[in-house]
C-alpha cells in the first residue's frame, strides 16, 4: 500500500488540526489506534514538568501520530523537573530520549521580587533562576546529549502592581519578561537548546483562556483544554521541523487570493489590490505577508485557472507587492490543479508533503486535498483579511533554526536610516519633512488608476478647491482627451505608501490651463505635496505651450482651508466675487517649489 | 431530560473516552465497577461533560459524589440553572 492509499483510510493531520480540544482527548483512544497503522518515525520524548503534563502529552502524542511520528514518553512525576534533570539524571539517561522537553510554567518560578526590592536584588534574585534552568539544561546535556527544548513563561496570572507590575524591580512581570529574555539569549547561543514561546502562545490564546484554577486545585493541570491544544500544537510544530517535516513552499492562486477579482474578465485595472479601497488593502497585507514568507527562506510558487500571460501581466499592476521574480515556479493555465502541483514538485524537485496549497476556492481546495493528501491545504474561509493568519496557524513553517541559505534569499532593506531618522531631533519642519523621505510619483491619468481618481474627487470634500465631482466615464474621456493635462499623485514615505492622495485636471484654451479641479486627501495635508503637484504641473503646461495656469477657488460647505491655497503657491489675484476667486500664474518665469518630496517619473509600459 | 434519558445521552461520550463501544452506563456505574474509569480518564470524561452541557463545575462540587445516578442529578441541577 502506497503512502497515498494509506491516508486515505485513516484519519489524518487534516482531520486532526481541526478537532477542537476536548474531541481530541474525548476520541484520544480510538485515533491512537487508529493512527498508529502504517509506518512512522519512531521518536523518545522525555518531559519534565512543574505541574502535571499528561494532557499535553496526551495531545502531543496524537499530533505526532497525525504528522508521522510515532513517540513514547518519560514523564516526571508532578513537579519533579529538578530533581528528576539535576539530581537523578541517570534516569532520563536510561530512557534514551530523543528530545527533552522541560515543562514550567511561572507557577514554577521559586522566588519572585518583593515590592520594593532594589535593581541588585532584582538582578540576584534573576540569576540564580537563570542559573537553576541552566543546571537543568546542562545535567541533562551532559546525561543524554540530546535536544531540548524549555519554554519560556507566560505573564504570572496576577498583576498586584497593576501597569507598575511589568515596570518596577518588584513587579513579577518585569521579573517574567527579564528571565524570557535571559532564556532567549541562552537559546539564541546554543543549538543545542530549543526555546517554545509559551509567552506567545498564552497571549494568543488569552489568559482568561489559559489557566484553569479548578484544574490546578484538583489535578495540578494548569491550563484549559484549549491551552493543553496549543502548547502541545506549538511543540509537534517543533519537533516536525527538527525533523525534516517544515513547509518549504507556498502554493498560491492568483484570482480573489493574491488580487481581488478576476483578472481574466475584469483586466488589469479593476482588479483590487493597493491602498484606495479596504479589500485592496487586505489582498495588499497578505501579500507583504507572503513576501515575508520568502525573505525568511519559503518558496512561492503560483498556480493558477488562468490565460498565462494575463495571468503574468498581474504582476505589471504597479501596486502588486509580489513580482514574479518572487516565484520559484510559476503555473498558470488551465489544467486542473493537483497537476500542476506535481509540476511543480518536479521543477522544484520537492515532495508533495513540501507544499502548502493556497486557494480561496473551496472547490478547488477540495480536489487538491483528495487528489494529493500530501499537500497541506487549509481551510482559508472567505474573508481576505484572515488569509494570513490562518496560513499563520498551520504552523507549516516552523524553523527550529535559520539557516545561512534561508537568509541568504532576504535582502536587507534600508531600516537602520529610518530608525536614525525617528531618533533624531529636528531643527525645523523642513527637516522633519527630509527626516519622511517622502517621495512621490506625479504622472497623466493612467487606466489602472481611473477608479481610484473617481472615487477620491467624489469624496473629498476640504481640501477641494472647486467641489465639482466627475463619473467614471468622464474621468476616463478626459484622460484620452489631449486638451486637457490631468495629473494624479502618489505619495509615499518612510513609514510606508499613502496611495494616491492628489488630482489635479486643467482644461487647455489656447494659452491657458483652467483648473477645473484640484483635490488632495486630508491624510497628506502639510507634506508639501502641492507644491510637487505644482512643480510637475506648470512644467507640463509650459511644455504644452500654455502660458498661464488660471485656478480657481469655489466656497462650498467644507473647503474653507483652501481658500487661500493659491495665493500661498504665488498665484495673482484676478478676480474675487463673494465666496469665490480666480487667480492666474504665469508658466515662463515659474521656478520649482517643492524642496522636500522627490518626484519619480514613471515608465509607461 | 430526564435522568435515564441524560445516562444514555452519556453513553457515546464514556465509550469513546474509555474506548468500550458497547459500553452500558446505569445510576450505579462509578470509577470502582467501570473498567478503566481511572483518575486521568476521569479528568477527560469531566471536560467532555461540560462541553456537552454547556456548564462549568465549581471546585469542591465533584469530590463527594458517589456514582453515576448523584452526577447526573448534578447536571440536571446545573442545566435547569
Amino acid at each position: 500500500m502506497t503512502a497515498l492509499e494509506l491516508q486515505e483510510t485513516r484519519p489524518d493531520l487534516r482531520y486532526v488540526r481541526q478537532l477542537p480540544a476536548e474531541q481530541l482527548l474525548q476520541k484520544r483512544k480510538r485515533l491512537r489506534r487508529e493512527l498508529s497503522e502504517g509506518n512512522h518515525q519512531e521518536l523518545r520524548i522525555a518531559v519534565l514538568g512543574g505541574v502535571t503534563t499528561s494532557e499535553v502529552v496526551d495531545l502531543l502524542e496524537i499530533l505526532l501520530l497525525a504528522s508521522g511520528f510515532k513517540a513514547s514518553f518519560f514523564q516526571s512525576e508532578y513537579n519533579k523537573y529538578y530533581e528528576d534533570a539535576v539530581l537523578e539524571p541517570e534516569k532520563i539517561k536510561d530512557f534514551r530520549p530523543d528530545l527533552v522537553y522541560v515543562h514550567t510554567h511561572c507557577i514554577n518560578l521559586r522566588r519572585f521580587p518583593l515590592a520594593g526590592c532594589s535593581g541588585t536584588e532584582f538582578y540576584e534574585l534573576l540569576s540564580s533562576e537563570f542559573a537553576r534552568f541552566q543546571s537543568i539544561w546542562n545535567s541533562i546535556q551532559a546525561a543524554t546529549g540530546c535536544q531540548v527544548i524549555q519554554n519560556n513563561f507566560e505573564h504570572p496570572p496576577f498583576q498586584v502592581l497593576g501597569n507598575l507590575d511589568a515596570v518596577t524591580y518588584g513587579g513579577r512581570t518585569r521579573f517574567t519578561n527579564e528571565l524570557n529574555l535571559e532564556f532567549a539569549k541562552a537559546a539564541n547561543q546554543n543549538p543545542k537548546l530549543l526555546l517554545q514561546d509559551l509567552n506567545a502562545l498564552a497571549a494568543r490564546s488569552g489568559y482568561a483562556q489559559w489557566f484553569d484554577w479548578r484544574r490546578w486545585y484538583s489535578y495540578k493541570i494548569l491550563t484549559t483544554p484549549e491551552a493543553s491544544l496549543a502548547i502541545a500544537g506549538s511543540l509537534a510544530g517543533m519537533i516536525g521541523s527538527m525533523f525534516g517535516r517544515a513547509k518549504k513552499c507556498l502554493i498560491l492562486d492568483l484570482d480573489n487570493t493574491l488580487w481581488g477579482g478576476v483578472i481574466g474578465d475584469d483586466g488589469l485595472d479593476k482588479i483590487e489590490i493597493g491602498k484606495e479601497t479596504p479589500v485592496a488593502e487586505a489582498y495588499t497585507a497578505f501579500q507583504s505577508y507572503c513576501l515575508l514568507l520568502r525573505e525568511r527562506g519559503v518558496l512561492l510558487a503560483v498556480c493558477s485557472k488562468n490565460d498565462p500571460e494575463i495571468a503574468r501581466s498581474g504582476f505589471t499592476h504597479p501596486e502588486m507587492v509580489l513580482k514574479l521574480d518572487h516565484f520559484s515556479s510559476f503555473q498558470a493555465n488551465w489544467k486542473p490543479k493537483h497537476e500542476n502541483i506535481e509540476a511543480i514538485a518536479k521543477e522544484l524537485n520537492l515532495g508533495l508533503e513540501s507544499f502548502v496549497f493556497v486557494d480561496d476556492n473551496p472547490a478547488e481546495r477540495a480536489i487538491v486535498a483528495a487528489q494529493l493528501p500530501a499537500v497541506a491545504v487549509p481551510d482559508m474561509g472567505s474573508d481576505i483579511s484572515l488569509f494570513p493568519e490562518i496560513v499563520q496557524a498551520g504552523r507549516y513553517f516552523e524553523a527550529v533554526n535559520l539557516s545561512k541559505e534561508d537568509l541568504e534569499r532576504a535582502q536587507s532593506y534600508a531600516s537602520n536610516a529610518q530608525r536614525a531618522g525617528l531618533e533624531a531631533k529636528f531643527a525645523d519642519y523642513g527637516e522633519y519633512l527630509n527626516s519622511l523621505q517622502m517621495h512621490a510619483e506625479i504622472e497623466a491619468f493612467r487606466p489602472v488608476y481611473l477608479e481610484r481618481i473617481t472615487q477620491l474627487i467624489n469624496k473629498t470634500n476640504q481640501f477641494n478647491l472647486t467641489g465639482r465631482r466627475y463619473t467614471y466615464a468622464e474621468v476616463e474621456q478626459l484622460a484620452n482627451d489631449g486638451s486637457y493635462i490631468a495629473l494624479y499623485g502618489k505619495l509615499a514615505d518612510a513609514f510606508g505608501d499613502n496611495g494616491l492622495v492628489s488630482v489635479i485636471i486643467g482644461r487647455s484654451e489656447g494659452r491657458l490651463l483652467h483648473l477645473d479641479l484640484w483635490i488632495m486627501s486630508c491624510r497628506v495635508l502639510k507634506r508639501d505635496m502641492e507644491l510637487a503637484m505644482l512643480d510637475v504641473l506648470a512644467e507640463r503646461a509650459r511644455d504644452a505651450g500654455v502660458e498661464r495656469i488660471i485656478g480657481y477657488y469655489g466656497r462650498t460647505a467644507k473647503n474653507a482651508m483652501v481658500s487661500d491655497h493659491y495665493r500661498k503657491l504665488g498665484f495673482e489675484s484676478c478676480a474675487e466675487d463673494g465666496g469665490s476667486s480666480v487667480w492666474s500664474l504665469a508658466t515662463p518665469s515659474y521656478s520649482r517649489k517643492s524642496e522636500h518630496i522627490e518626484v519619480r517619473t514613471v515608465v509607461h509600459g | 431530560m430526564d435522568n435515564a434519558l441524560i445516562i444514555r445521552d452519556l453513553e457515546p461520550i464514556f465509550a469513546d473516552i474509555l474506548d468500550q463501544s458497547d459500553l452500558r452506563l446505569a445510576p450505579e456505574s462509578s470509577a470502582s465497577n467501570v473498567e478503566g474509569w481511572d483518575s486521568l480518564a476521569h479528568i477527560n470524561l469531566i471536560v467532555a461533560i461540560e462541553k456537552r452541557y454547556r456548564i462549568k463545575f465549581a471546585l469542591g462540587e465533584l469530590q463527594d459524589l458517589k456514582n453515576l445516578g448523584e452526577m447526573v442529578i448534578l447536571i440536571q441541577r446545573k442545566t435547569r440553572s
